[in-house]
């Protein structure tokens, strides 16, 4: 299979140079405004500058979670999942059932540490399944259809997963009792709530594991493998099709834990959430470098900063151009920098 | 293939279809202008009619359709994913808002409108506003598509989903933008101009004589999309979808071929938008979310991508069943077997299964053009070769 780097493509001539040096004045410009709006923010209200920047960073932990599960399933079959936020969505409903009514756990307590724990485990083996069923039921099929085949049918499947939801969940949110302890910290003039420290203590063991998965065993190399070239895999004696599965699980382990830790520090679920989260978690993905594990970690939580400070301080847009800013980033991102922050260069095979 | 596609091409766009269509129109037009509400017609049938395909539910149909041919241009003629065009419907929703209505109150500009003079506001005539609307959608096709054209195709997809979710939102927050107040925000634009036919002016509820004139709008974009088509622009669209690379190499200029698609296809959103607007008599913001970016791409999925009739078939059975269709048969279900089903809440179910099955089993939709049904099927015809490498060809 010919492989030919855009990068190189180009190399040398006019265009590519030029290309290089808009990239570096848009970089340098958008960090310089970016650096003076938080500077500003930072003298005009420092506390409430250090509280929003924590419970954005809170809201980008979520973010990452789900972003990996993109950023696994784009490296490996170069789909955009946009089913996966809605599997986050039914991930949060069932975790707030599981816990709520089949566990009967509505405070903080022994027991309610318990049907987390066994929450966890089980929203985690949902999401794998329902993810390895979507990819064994519809994009295995298409896996040499044109691009726009698998594309149009993950927004097909997003539809039929807010279907069950809105069925599951019914079409207004619901309030759940949650069981993670509700008390804060005081560090100086800014609160840390408990639940912000218990998603991160349970969080990021989630994505070092992750991490170990795919670096250090044998079936993560497997998945490195075909995600750089599938055929050669296949010839090296790895089972591609097990090998995909099994990316579509490790995708929607983590997107369940992401639905479970959403439902307890929020505490509310509805259909439609899948949607935009799922969104803004590719937005993650595409910031950090889409395919790059890390990536996906440092955009989720950048976004959820950036999305944070400008919800909540008082030289920003404000809550309702949330979704506009996102996306702005997005845009610009993809435009002038489409390989990320910790992206390599795009690689187009021909 | 070549020589099956070009004689196709001849027969296709014939003007053959102009007689066809004017019948059928007209049909459709004399029955529910004047056989329906005709008083020697049995009770039955104008309850039935009334119960299953109101006027209006035709009339929002055919915006759809008109919508649907424009997002035709862009997904079925030149294979680029669009996942925003609702962007485009709101823009031109808007332009209706502003140019044909009392919002701007303190100004008082007329020309050939249909109000009396004195009334506050901007009133420009209907079909002026028509190509206003259609301009500033197919500039902003421009502007959206310049800098995001060079993409790869999923993530071109991702950047017009983006612009789907700012450009509602922008209107959504529209009542202090910078200070200025350009949509009325939620409460929205409540009552635009009456369309301006000589004879008399049509206001909200003279579903009949709307019915003509969206007909005759969707003939336009009809016509464009055959005549385009068959000419030197659309087969370069057609050559971009099948193989990008090869087009350039046959001297196809890449950017500016899928700006012009994107400006076409805009421009149908403007006059969808427009249309819109007279039909429900005002614009709301809230109408404008990501569900009817899908729901027209589902419709053109459904029809058959890059063939016109597909398209217009497709488009009138999705917004007949989203619009009236589901609602009518729920009511009908119900009351026959005393359930109390809520079918309404299965358009979810109906419109993913639809993008779903119709990827998985009939790529090509209900009426395949035959030139796409071969494309999209590259890869069962040579599936052994497929797999050693990795064709890739409507990206």
């Amino acid at each position: 299979m010919a492989k030919a780097v855009e990068a190189k493509k180009f190399s040398g001539t006019p265009g590519q140079i030029r290309q290089q040096r808009v990239e570096r004045a848009g970089a340098i410009a958008i960090s310089a405004i970016a650096a003076v709006w938080m500077l500003a923010n930072l003298i005009k209200a420092p506390e409430q500058f250090a509280q929003v920047a924590i419970s954005g960073l809170r809201n980008g932990l979520i973010y990452a979670l789900i972003a990996l599960g993109y950023t696994l399933v784009y490296g490996i079959i170069e789909l955009i999942n946009f089913a996966h936020g809605d599997l986050f969505m039914l991930s949060a409903v069932f975790s707030s059932f599981f816990i709520t009514y089949w566990m009967g756990a509505e405070e903080s307590n022994g027991y309610g540490w318990f049907a987390f724990g066994l929450c966890l485990i089980a929203v985690m083996i949902f999401g794998a399944v329902i993810n390895v069923l979507i990819e064994r039921l519809a994009y295995r099929r298409l896996r040499h259809a044109p691009r726009l085949a698998p594309l149009i049918t993950a927004v097909g499947m997003s539809f039929l997963l807010n279907f069950v939801g809105l069925k599951w969940n019914g079409s207004t949110p619901r309030q759940w009792p949650t069981v993670i302890p509700s008390g804060d910290i005081n560090i100086g003039e800014v609160r840390i709530s408990m639940i912000t420290v218990w998603l991160f203590l349970v969080g990021f063991p989630l994505l070092l594991a992750l991490n170990y998965l795919v670096t250090n065993t044998k079936q993560g190399k497997a998945m490195r493998a075909t995600s750089q070239d599938r055929d050669a895999s296949t010839l090296m004696g790895i089972n591609v099709n097990k090998t995909i599965a099994f990316t579509f699980a490790l995708g929607g382990a983590m997107a369940g834990a992401a639905g479970l830790l959403y439902q307890q520090s929020i505490g509310t679920t509805s259909y439609n959430l899948g949607f935009q989260l799922g969104l803004i978690a590719f937005t993650s993905a595409v910031l950090g470098g889409i395919g790059n594990l890390w990536g996906a970690v440092v955009g989720g939580l950048l976004i959820g900063l950036i999305q944070g400070l400008n919800d909540g301080l008082p030289i920003a847009f404000g809550q309702q151009w949330s979704q506009s800013v996102v996306f702005t980033i997005l845009i610009i991102i993809l435009v002038f920098k489409p390989a990320g922050l910790l992206g390599k260069a795009v690689t187009e095979k021909v | 293939m070549a020589k099956t596609s070009v004689s196709n091409n001849v027969t296709r766009s014939n003007r053959k279809w102009i007689i066809g269509y004017s019948i059928a129109g007209l049909i459709l037009f004399i029955t529910y202008q004047f056989l329906i509400p005709w008083e020697g017609l049995p009770l039955g049938i104008y309850d039935a009619v009334y119960q299953w395909m109101p006027p209006s539910a035709i009339n929002e149909s055919l915006v759809y359709v008109i919508m649907a041919l424009g997002l035709n241009i862009v997904v079925g003629y030149a294979g680029l994913l669009d996942l925003g065009y609702v962007a485009f419907w709101a823009i031109g929703g808007y332009c209706a808002g502003w140019f044909m209505s009392e919002f701007f109150y303190f100004l008082n500009i007329h020309f050939l409108g249909s109000v009396p003079a004195e009334a506050p506001g901007i009133h420009i005539n209907f079909w002026m506003v028509l190509l206003i609307g259609g301009f500033v959608c197919a500039l902003f096709g421009i502007l959206i598509g310049a800098p995001t054209l060079r993409l790869k195709s999923d993530y071109l997809a991702l950047v017009t989903l983006g612009f789907g979710e700012i450009i509602p939102q922008v209107f959504f927050n529209g009542e202090n933008f910078f200070g200025f107040n350009i949509s009325n925000g939620t409460k929205g634009i409540v009552r635009v101009d009456p369309i301006p036919v000589g004879v008399k002016d049509l206001g909200p509820f003279d579903f009949g004589w709307k019915l003509l004139i969206f007909l005759l709008l969707t003939a336009v974009m009809v016509f464009i999309s055959l005549r385009l088509r068959r000419g030197r622009l659309g087969r370069a669209w057609l050559a971009i979808r099948e193989d990008e690379l090869a087009a350039s190499m046959m001297g196809v200029p890449l950017m500016r071929t899928k700006l012009a698609s994107y400006a076409v296809g805009a421009f149908a959103g403007g006059l969808g938008g427009v249309a819109f607007a007279t039909h429900v008599d005002g614009v709301y913001a809230e109408r404008f979310n990501f569900t009817i970016s899908i729901f027209l791409l589902a419709m053109v999925v459904l029809g058959g991508m890059g063939n016109v009739w597909g398209v217009i078939l497709g488009a009138f059975i999705l917004s007949w069943v989203n619009g009236n269709g589901l609602t009518a048969f729920g009511q009908f279900y119900n009351d026959r077997f005393g359930t109390e089903v809520d079918f309404a809440s299965f358009t979810f179910l109906l419109f993913g299964l639809v993008l779903i099955l119709m990827m998985l089993f009939k790529r090509e939709g209900l009426l395949p053009e035959s030139r796409l049904k071969l494309m999209l099927h590259e890869d069962e015809l040579d599936d052994e070769d497929a797999s050693g490498s990795k064709k890739k060809v409507g990206k």
